[in-house]
């Protein structure tokens, strides 16, 4: 990309392997002298949850509505405020405490737009975007129940 | 002709992944009430309350019209991030 070419896009990936959030960074940032604000997120695998002492967690999705949810809700982000690229990463599988779970990265020309998108990016997926945890802990195993927070969170946008 | 899906606990506690309806129900809630009567526990768990779903991958409410060889699915409130 050239210098004056600004990237508007959305980077959408929902996959297995870890992500490198350095390398997500300088995909935001190479080249691109347009934006004074990178706003990122990651969630992680904490270690408990409703009082339970989590082990792990298995995430599944709904390949191809996932990604096309999440794709809308950037745009949806795009259309409230003038953001530049946005990159959303969401791991499936099983995923052992600590680790990187979701990524959002939001890049534009000033931070309150990129603050405000990246949290509308997270709640909305929290709402939306079709995936379910299932927990393993020290009790057994049970799938994450939705929360009238989150629902909440996302309603007031 | 419909397929069907299930996701996470309806397609455990349903023991089911997907299925295939034949006939085209005409709204998304005449499919509902079908699968329903497929037994308790389908009765217990695809109520609209409990069982959100989509038509052809867009998020639909039961009033929606289904169309020969559209996919739906059915699923539990979503948990990611």
């Amino acid at each position: 990309m050239s210098d004056n070419a600004r990237a508007t896009s959305n980077y959408i990936s929902v996959q297995e392997a870890d992500f490198d959030q350095q390398h997500e960074y300088l995909e935001l940032t190479n080249h691109n002298q347009h934006d004074g604000a990178v706003v990122t997120f990651v969630g992680m695998v904490r270690n408990r949850n409703e009082g339970k002492q989590v082990l792990a967690l298995t995430l599944e999705h709904y390949p191809g509505m996932t990604e096309k949810c999440l794709d809308e809700i950037a745009t949806e982000a795009r259309n409230r405020w003038a953001v530049g690229q946005v990159r959303i990463i969401h791991r499936v599988g099983t995923l052992s405490l600590g680790q990187q779970i979701v990524y959002v990265g939001v890049a534009a020309k000033h931070r309150k737009a990129a603050f405000h998108a990246a949290e509308f990016i997270m709640d909305y997926l929290k709402t939306k975007a079709p995936f379910w945890k299932k927990e393993q802990t020290t009790e057994g195993e049970h799938w994450v129940q939705a929360k009238m927070s989150d629902q909440a969170e996302a309603d007031n946008w | 002709m419909i397929k069907v899906l299930f996701f996470a606990q309806l397609r455990e506690v349903l023991n089911c992944s997907n299925l295939t309806i034949e006939s085209t129900p005409e709204t998304l809630g005449d499919l509902r009430q079908l699968l329903c009567e497929k037994g308790d526990t389908w009765d217990e768990w695809l109520g609209s309350d409990k069982a959100l779903a989509a038509v052809n991958q867009t998020m639909a409410d039961d009033d929606v019209k289904l169309n020969d060889g559209n996919d739906v699915a059915f699923f539990p409130p979503v948990t990611g991030g």
